[in-house]
């Protein structure tokens, strides 16, 4: 009675231990790791009980290709874990890569006050010159505002994966457009000429949408435009279609304007800029940096991605744990003789212990290994569109960072850590007497 | 079901082995009651009413709005029985953060929303007070509005008299007949249509969409055409289709949902079908002796097949019941926190998935330790060779 008291304390404790250790692990930056691996490295090749550890463990590893089949388990396991949830990571890192990347500090966008998004925006024509001669706004050699009126129609493409409806988003820029959006480079074919029904599809969108190619046509709002070129940002502008303000106004009927997007003198020129709108009572609008407005737009769908990546990935985790330690007690059920042959000869529990954890952290790191590898090969670069605040989709890329893969791999290891610990415990307690009389 | 209870005395036989492969199993059908519930609401059309309705919209894009005489013309065409229309408004309360949808629709809108129940005195006073709201019980509740409350809706879109302000009186509450889709449906706040269309500053005479209902569900193909061409060539296209294939359309733009969970819930159960699969071959190999025994008593060799095979399909059942019935509890829980995104309830399409994978994942699991188990001679068995 008194013994069974006294184990269930102990393994009681040892979880206690176990969950402040993955609690450290998870925070644990990447030199921490770095000084507890050359740490452990130093005891094991430096000490006595540390070098018996390690001769240990180079038995259990010898074994292990008698146990493929079994140890496979934890590989796979932790692989599948670890490559769901490097996938899942990788789409909420890219979607907000896009929409981070998008604008900047220095260029300001204009809406009407209390509007949050583009489309709900209405900006009168008559407010353009008003704001251009404002301070703070940048200009060219020739002394003209860097400003453009930007009118954005939300229209039907069909997407080219599945042939189904996709809601896109056709902006109409003004003749500054190229000087204010400073990263957008005309990837192929030419600009559009202002005037003529003829547009720039992003590289975004051309990936996406049917009929984007350079001299194809397409009919929007009862007209015929001709895709005259290709264009690279980089950014969540990527999956627009442009044009020229005036002419998608008329063939759409629509007076207003939606926003103004504003290239000004630095930082120092934004803040006079947004305090010149904020003094003038004719203009009630909003001024945001496009840097701000742009990872705003994203920020809930990402925190989803992120928790849903996670939970899953717990769930997944917890599942792959009882695989581990499954796999691993019958190893050392198995190994039972040996261990306590090893123990006879005078191992003590430590090495033991060590023996079957290394061996166990060795199959989670090749698991951990395997699964980045098939997220970084199946994912990396992966394009996919969702619907963004403007109710217009958003091409982006799952993007598989360094960052990423190493937090993969430290979860891999954390799910050996515990698969591994009570199975060694048990090696290193089984008596020697009974383990050596069994069949 | 005589030998159920040696089955299970051979499940339990190494208890830690089968309570961790359990656990496993749990964990793994755990997740795919989640998942496959989300997939399921999200690809299903709604409601069986939804099939029997059309929606007319755009076809130029969903924020492009339509000619309110529409209305008149679309109830000549032949086969429409009736027609309701909103506009979609875009207010926000208090913060951009506490967003629900809220529309401004025709008076007749509960009439063809007959899923969603309102008391007839309070549709009757909504009806006649301009200024009138009706919220859904949820997001009453979730506010702590009661009837007669001002809800002070803020504008995104459309000012009224150069203000963002509008003020709503709150006239009564609605509630959905199907319980399961209750926490999502009864997110919305309606208001009337002819006040929104007198009071706003920026368009009058147009809605976002017409909801039609049919005489025959057959024939909607065919209404659906004939309301498209009553604008064909016009600068106001419309696209009619169904109401389930609107909302698919729609939620497919967010993500492939389906290709998302197909992908993770295939690398799960590729995972548990290894994991699973090795456990039985250890279970088996351990008992070689027994069954050889077995064998000795007279078991025919497939009664000892269909004994390892029963325990295998046990062990995968019992851990998918437990996976799936926690499923079936935490989604109530969680539901009301994530805005509609999980379901409240597991569907039965779910489940009959489930029970589907349960069967096949047991039975692949299964057939190579039971084909092992039904092999087995007597004698070099026993002699352990």
């Amino acid at each position: 009675m008194k013994n069974t008291l006294k184990k269930w304390l102990l393994n009681a404790a040892m979880l206690f231990v176990l969950a402040v250790g993955l609690a450290f692990w998870v925070w644990l930056p990447w030199w921490g790791v770095l000084a507890v691996t050359v740490l452990l490295a130093l005891w094991l090749l430096l000490t006595r009980s540390g070098r018996l550890a390690l001769a240990a463990t180079r038995i259990g590893i010898a074994s292990l290709p008698q146990r493929w089949g079994a140890s496979s388990v934890i590989v796979v396991g932790i692989a599948g874990v670890v490559g769901v949830l490097v996938a899942m990571l990788a789409m909420g890192a890219g979607f907000q890569a896009t929409l981070n990347s998008t604008g900047d500090d220095t260029t300001a966008i204009v809406l009407r006050g209390g509007s949050q998004a583009e489309t709900n925006s209405v900006i009168t024509r008559t407010q353009v010159p008003l704001l251009s001669t404002l301070p703070g706004v940048a200009r060219d050699d020739n002394g003209r505002a860097l400003l453009s009126p930007e009118l954005s129609q939300v229209v039907n493409l069909v997407s080219k994966s599945d042939g189904t409806d996709v809601n896109a988003q056709f902006r109409g820029v003004g003749d500054m457009a190229w000087s204010v959006h400073d990263k957008v480079r005309i990837i192929e074919g030419r600009k559009f000429d202002s005037g003529k029904r003829e547009m720039v599809v992003g590289q975004g969108a051309k990936t996406q949408f049917r009929d984007m190619d350079v001299g194809s046509t397409l009919n929007l709002g009862n007209q015929t435009w001709t895709v005259v070129g290709v264009f690279a940002s980089g950014d969540a502008h990527d999956s627009e279609l442009w044009t020229d303000v005036d002419t998608l106004a008329t063939t759409y009927q629509r007076g207003a304007l939606q926003s103004v997007t504003v290239r000004t003198d630095g930082k120092p020129g934004f803040e006079q800029f947004k305090a010149a709108v904020a003094g003038d009572p004719r203009l009630k609008l909003d001024v945001e940096t496009t840097r701000v407005y742009y990872s705003k737009q994203g920020g809930g769908l990402t925190t989803l991605i992120n928790i849903l990546g996670k939970v899953i990935g717990t769930i997944m985790a917890i599942g792959a744990v009882f695989g581990a330690l499954n796999t691993m007690y019958a190893a050392v059920a198995t190994r039972a003789r040996e261990i306590a042959t090893m123990r006879a000869i005078g191992f003590r529990g430590l090495p033991v212990v060590t023996a079957v954890m290394l061996e166990t952290m060795l199959l989670a790191l090749l698991g951990g290994l395997l699964g980045c590898a098939v997220a970084w090969l199946l994912f990396n670069g992966y394009s996919v569109s969702t619907i963004g605040s403007n109710f217009s989709a958003v091409v982006f890329k799952f993007h598989v960072s360094p960052e990423l893969l190493w937090s993969g791999l430290k979860w891999a290891l954390g799910i050996g850590l515990v698969g591994g610990l009570f199975p060694a415990l048990r090696a290193a307690r089984l008596p020697i007497t009974t383990a050596l009389r069994e069949v | 079901m005589k030998y159920f209870s040696l089955v299970w005395a051979q499940l339990f036989r190494s208890r830690t082995r089968t309570l961790l492969t359990l656990l496993s199993v749990v964990a793994a059908f755990l997740l795919f009651g989640m998942l496959d519930s989300v997939r399921v609401a999200f690809t299903s059309g709604g409601s069986v009413e939804g099939a029997n309705r059309l929606i007319t919209a755009s076809r130029l894009s969903i924020t492009q709005s339509l000619p309110i005489r529409l209305d008149a013309q679309i109830r000549q065409v032949a086969g429409v029985r009736d027609v309701t229309y909103g506009m979609w408004f875009g207010g926000i309360y208090r913060d951009p953060k506490d967003f629900f949808p809220n529309f401004s629709v025709a008076p007749n809108y509960f009439d063809i929303y007959r899923e969603l129940e309102v008391a007839p005195d309070q549709l009757k006073r909504w009806q006649d007070t301009r200024t009138g709201a009706i919220v859904g019980e949820s997001l009453a509740k979730k506010f702590g509005w009661k009837v007669g409350d001002t809800i002070p809706l803020q504008a995104t879109i459309f000012p009224r008299g150069g203000s963002n302000d509008w003020p709503l009186e709150l006239v009564g509450t609605f509630r959905s007949k199907d319980r399961t889709v209750a926490g999502n449906e009864e997110q919305q706040l309606v208001m009337n249509w002819k006040y929104f269309d007198e009071s706003n500053d920026y368009i009058k005479s147009q809605v976002s969409w017409y909801t039609i209902t049919l005489d025959n569900p057959d024939h909607a193909s065919r209404v659906a055409q004939a309301i498209d061409a009553i604008s064909a060539n016009s600068d106001h296209e419309t696209k009619t289709q169904t109401e389930s294939a609107f909302q698919q359309a729609f939620v497919k733009q967010f993500a492939d949902i389906g290709m998302i969970v197909t992908s993770i819930m295939g690398a799960v159960f590729f995972t548990l079908l290894l994991l699973t699969g090795n456990t039985m071959a250890q279970a088996v190999r351990e008992r070689i002796p027994e069954l050889a025994t077995l064998k000795t008593l007279g078991f025919q060799d497939r009664t000892v097949l269909a004994l390892v095979m029963v325990e295998a399909i046990l062990l995968v059942g019992l851990g998918g019941a437990i996976g799936m019935g926690l499923a079936a509890l935490i989604l109530p829980v969680l539901a009301p926190q994530t805005r509609g995104l999980l379901p409240p309830h597991v569907p039965t399409a779910t489940w009959l998935v489930g029970i589907a994978l349960i069967i096949v994942i047991g039975f692949v699991v299964g057939l190579l330790p039971a084909l092992r188990a039904k092999r087995l001679k007597i004698v070099d068995a026993l002699a352990g060779r």
